[in-house]
């Protein structure tokens, strides 16, 4: 299957009511249906893809990063009904009626999101690899009111790791990021 | 990861309805895929048992805290109640896994997880030998890297502990675990839920390979929290980072005061054995001493002196006591 046909099949238009999980249209394929960045998908997939390879192969959504594909390192955090989540450790048949947010979705008109700037202006990367986790990680941590001072960003945010070691950099950023939206 | 079937279940039951060892319940799954990716399971068939309804449930009832299965170790550490009446479970919650993995991982599933043991943790084919993972080659770990291993319960054939650390404060705070498989309901203290080698071993069944006492096609439905007032807990973890990382050693202790001296204490151990390891002979002697380190440090290292330590782990006695001396210190109230 080409990428567009993909595409093309992955974002149809859903059914407008549907049991939770339903025979796909290939051998060994159920069909899903969520939202991704305020978008209906319907997913036909093998039960054994993650949502960060679905993500990643068949939506062409490649912010978000596969490192070490097993919860450890945080590279794929993405928001899942606004709860941060490892992509590497749930299925996407487990995301029927979800709605999935993924780093191409926090930017809203053109503007970039407040956690995104304050990044920038933090110079809190290097490499950028860990980035695009890091801030889904961020948004939510400041969200949970997990972002009250150095310390406690720097342990709800540990589930990201960076190898470049922008740590000082991304644990100022957070907390700016913070003390905007809360002012 | 080997394909496999997918069904969604609509009760509990149907989470063992097919009632072969090819089908497994899959709930959070945070450890479930990495099993599969790693060859340690490699089910042809999951069933999500992590959407039925009320399952996910922390309630208090009567005098018990009611925590369902599902319910995942965020909401679980961040729960007023729970944050009351159970605070070491609250503090061993938090300090699990990363912020991300808490909003997956659930209490039913976490008690499940298996050893940290790097011989155990590769992907198939096992370049060594493996008790757990194969049957009858032996076990590389036992002298070999075994720093992070038993020094309770172990046998020649297996030293692997169970990292949880929610389990530890499970058993320290006296909850009972309901089970519900193809012949009913049931409740098993959460201390006697888990088995050692040695365990495992005097009942006859493979040492290294069974962990639990839960039966062919059981599942986990709920954890009943006592409430008792008055009860102050706490929970330390010691490892080599300060989040984000596997126990050394920890200890979870739940203790009721009187005039300042301890009238009822649990000690229990984590990360040293192949379950909780509650120290029953140095939670009889606290009784009358005052809740301070410099009391119960040597209470402890007595209890500590029946541990069997591996080649390479002497000194996580030393750090046990210390733990369990700063969490009886802490549930005291000393800062």
């Amino acid at each position: 299957m080409s990428i567009a046909s993909a595409l093309q099949s992955d974002v149809a238009e859903a059914p407008e009511h549907s049991p939770s999980v339903r025979p796909g249209g290939a051998p060994n394929q159920v069909a899903v249906r969520f939202k991704v960045n305020g978008r209906e998908v319907v997913a036909h997939v093998e039960p054994r893809v993650t949502l960060l390879d679905y993500l990643r192969e068949t939506l062409q959504l490649t912010g978000t990063k596969k490192g070490c594909n097993e919860g450890a390192c945080g590279t794929c955090t993405v928001l899942v009904d606004g709860h941060r989540m490892n992509g590497c450790l749930m299925l996407a048949v487990q995301c029927e009626g979800r709605e999935v947010t993924t780093i191409e979705g926090v930017a809203a008109d053109g503007a970039l999101h407040i956690v995104q700037a304050a990044f920038i202006k933090h110079d809190a990367f290097q490499c950028g690899y860990c980035t695009p986790g890091q801030i889904l990680s961020a948004i939510a941590c400041i969200r949970e009111g997990h972002a009250g001072d150095a310390d406690e960003v720097r342990e709800w945010m540990s589930g990201n790791i960076c190898r470049c070691s922008a740590y000082p950099q991304i644990t100022a950023a957070v907390l700016d990021a913070a003390a905007q939206l809360k002012g | 990861m080997r394909n496999f079937a997918y069904a969604v279940a609509a009760r509990p039951e149907d989470a063992f309805a097919a009632s072969d060892d090819e089908t497994m319940p899959i709930a959070g799954g945070t450890e479930l895929l990495n099993w599969m990716r790693l060859g340690i399971a490699a089910p042809a068939k999951l069933v999500d048992i992590g959407r039925l309804e009320g399952l996910d449930r922390i309630e208090r009832v009567d005098g018990r805290l009611e925590i369902g299965a599902l319910a995942t170790l965020n909401r679980i550490g961040e729960d007023p109640a729970v944050r009351e009446h159970a605070a070491v479970l609250s503090q061993a919650a938090l300090a699990a896994a990363s912020a991300q993995v808490r909003n997956r991982a659930t209490i039913g599933g976490n008690v499940l997880q298996k050893t940290r043991c790097a011989y155990f943790r590769a992907e198939a084919p096992l370049p060594w030998p493996c008790n757990k993972r194969a049957p009858g080659t032996g076990c590389a770990a036992l002298d070999g890297a075994n720093e992070r291993l038993a020094i309770f319960g172990w046998t020649d054939a297996c030293v692997a502990t169970q990292p949880s650390d929610p389990v530890v404060a499970l058993a320290a705070l006296d909850a009972e675990v309901e089970l519900l498989g193809p012949s009913g309901r049931r409740v098993l203290p959460v201390a006697e839920f888990h088995l050692t080698q040695e365990d495992a071993a005097a009942a006859g069944r493979d040492p290294a390979r069974a962990e639990t006492r839960l039966e062919r096609g059981e599942v986990i439905l709920a954890y009943r929290v006592p409430i008792r007032d008055g009860m102050r807990s706490a929970y330390v973890k010691v490892r080599e980072r300060a989040s984000y990382e596997y126990a050394l050693v920890s200890a979870a202790a739940a203790l009721d005061l009187d005039g300042g001296r301890i009238a009822r204490a649990s000690v229990v151990l984590g990360s040293v054995a192949q379950k909780p390891w509650h120290l029953a002979e140095a939670e009889a002697r606290l009784i009358g001493q005052p809740p301070t380190r410099e009391a119960a440090l040597p209470i402890l290292k007595a209890a500590l002196a029946a541990a069997r330590p591996l080649s390479r782990n002497g000194y996580k006695v030393t750090m046990a006591a210390g733990a369990a001396a700063r969490a009886i210190a802490l549930a005291g109230g000393e800062a």
